[in-house]
């Protein structure tokens, strides 16, 4: 009997090993900004930040705050070496325009068609969608980050999103803290597996298809 | 070089009017036109449509108010489009009770059609929206096998942004993320209002590192 365990840390770190040297990430809000932490030091990615910069680095030191310098969850940051500014036209001509490689954000609800629902439950919340629906159109892969069941036990990944969507057929890949999925003809294919989870409890714990690829294996 | 009047926050803030269309520059509060929102606040101005990114921070638990958020809570605003107001409660309060209307533009979308205003252009074709909400009662237009909205020009009456560094012509350059939908903004209204940090002499401003050209802008108020 395997209980599950809400595990943020390793799906931040099973995404940050998608990312070789050179590639450019868009990290959301949330527990996609934990990613940044887990990149291997022998990667260098170049974070974008959709406020308008490019080579975007750590939270500074208390006392060392910019007010002209926060990322696009109005946080202070810092800029790496070789970094630059660019107005918000410019900062979606490079999302818009396929110049981002990875796209990495949270969702409320995903679904086996690639669709996601992350900016609004009526009647309820409605934070708006900001940048998300033009980074997911936009860049080059789209990986959600997501615990894999709500609190009530419900399963985030779907047959059909029952929400508003943020964008539709554009998520390629999912991982939650219980494995990682490649979207594809319509199926969730559960690439690789975390510990303690085995790929029969996965199934059994996803409310929508999922296939087990021939080549899954455990994460390590 | 013609010299463009510096005014002051107040008589900046009696330009705007009931019923105007107000662009504010500035992303979450950071690069807003601070001295000329507290003026416009005092001015007890309403009616205003609203362009912005967002709505701002209003945390007042926290006590952390920036940008538009107090025009918000003075209800300044009959209409907001902007992208997001996840972190101003009172926006979402408003929308809920019907006191205000609230239009979500994609945060692209909306650079593109404060963008096509200003530069002679009637709208964009954007693949983003494409299959959600968004899409409904726009035109869809199919290109190479790809759908795409149209999204049409948003121009306005009145724009308040904020710039580091003027120079008397008003030529303006811009710091760091403050930067954001300032230069937009420049180029989309009718009136262009643009609180700066420092103004320096004409030359002062490396020609080849202007941002903003003077030529958009009308007025120059000094940051307190």
């Amino acid at each position: 009997m395997i209980e599950y365990v809400e595990n943020k840390e390793i799906i931040a770190r099973r995404i940050a090993r998608f990312f070789k040297s050179g590639d450019v990430v868009n990290l959301g809000i949330g527990l996609p900004t934990m990613v940044g932490n887990f990149v291997p030091s022998d990667v260098t990615v170049i974070l974008q930040s959709e406020n308008g910069m490019m080579g975007l680095g750590p939270a500074p030191a208390k006392g060392q705050e910019d007010k002209d310098l926060t990322n696009a969850g109005s946080m202070p940051v810092t800029v790496l070496s070789g970094g630059c500014f660019f107005d918000s036209a410019t900062s979606f001509g490079i999302i818009r325009g396929g110049h981002v490689d990875y796209t990495v954000l949270g969702v409320l609800e995903v679904d086996q068609e690639g669709n996601l629902a992350n900016y609004k439950i009526p009647g309820k919340m409605v934070p708006g969608m900001g940048g998300a629906m033009d980074l997911v159109a936009g860049s080059k892969k789209v990986i959600t980050a997501t615990t894999h069941l709500e609190k009530s036990g419900t399963s985030k990944l779907k047959k059909r999103c029952t929400l508003p969507l943020t964008a539709a057929h554009e998520v390629d890949i999912v991982v939650t803290d219980v494995g990682y999925f490649a979207v594809k003809d319509g199926k969730f294919h559960l690439m690789e597996y975390f510990a303690p989870y085995s790929p029969e409890w996965i199934v059994e714990h996803t409310d929508a298809d999922v296939v087990v690829d021939k080549q899954c294996k455990e994460f390590k | 070089m013609i010299q463009k009047p510096v005014i002051s926050a107040a008589k900046a803030a009696a330009m705007v009017r009931s019923g105007n269309v107000v662009h504010i520059g500035g992303f979450l509060g950071c690069g807003s036109p601070d001295t000329v929102l507290k003026a416009l606040v005092e001015s007890g101005v309403h009616g205003l449509t609203l362009v912005c990114n967002d709505t701002s921070v209003l945390d007042e638990k926290n006590g952390r108010i920036n940008g538009v958020a107090a025009l918000v809570k003075a209800k300044a605003f009959s209409k907001m489009i902007v992208s997001h107001i996840g972190t101003n409660p009172e926006t979402q309060r408003q929308m809920n009770a019907g006191e205000s209307e609230v239009v979500l533009v994609p945060q692209g979308t909306l650079a593109e059609r404060i963008r096509a205003a200003g530069n002679g252009l009637g709208g964009v074709l954007t693949p983003t929206g494409v299959g959600t909400e968004v899409e409904e009662g726009k035109q869809k237009i199919k290109l190479n096998g790809r759908d795409y909205l149209l999204e049409v020009a948003l121009p306005g009456d009145v724009a308040l942004i904020k710039a580091k560094k003027a120079d008397k012509a008003g030529n303006l350059v811009y710091a760091k993320t403050a930067r954001n939908f300032n230069p937009l903004m420049a180029t989309s209204c009718t009136v262009v209002i643009a609180e700066v940090e420092e103004l320096v002499e004409i030359g002062d401003i490396d020609p080849d590192q202007v941002h903003t050209p003077s030529i958009f802008v009308d007025y120059i108020v000094m940051a307190e």
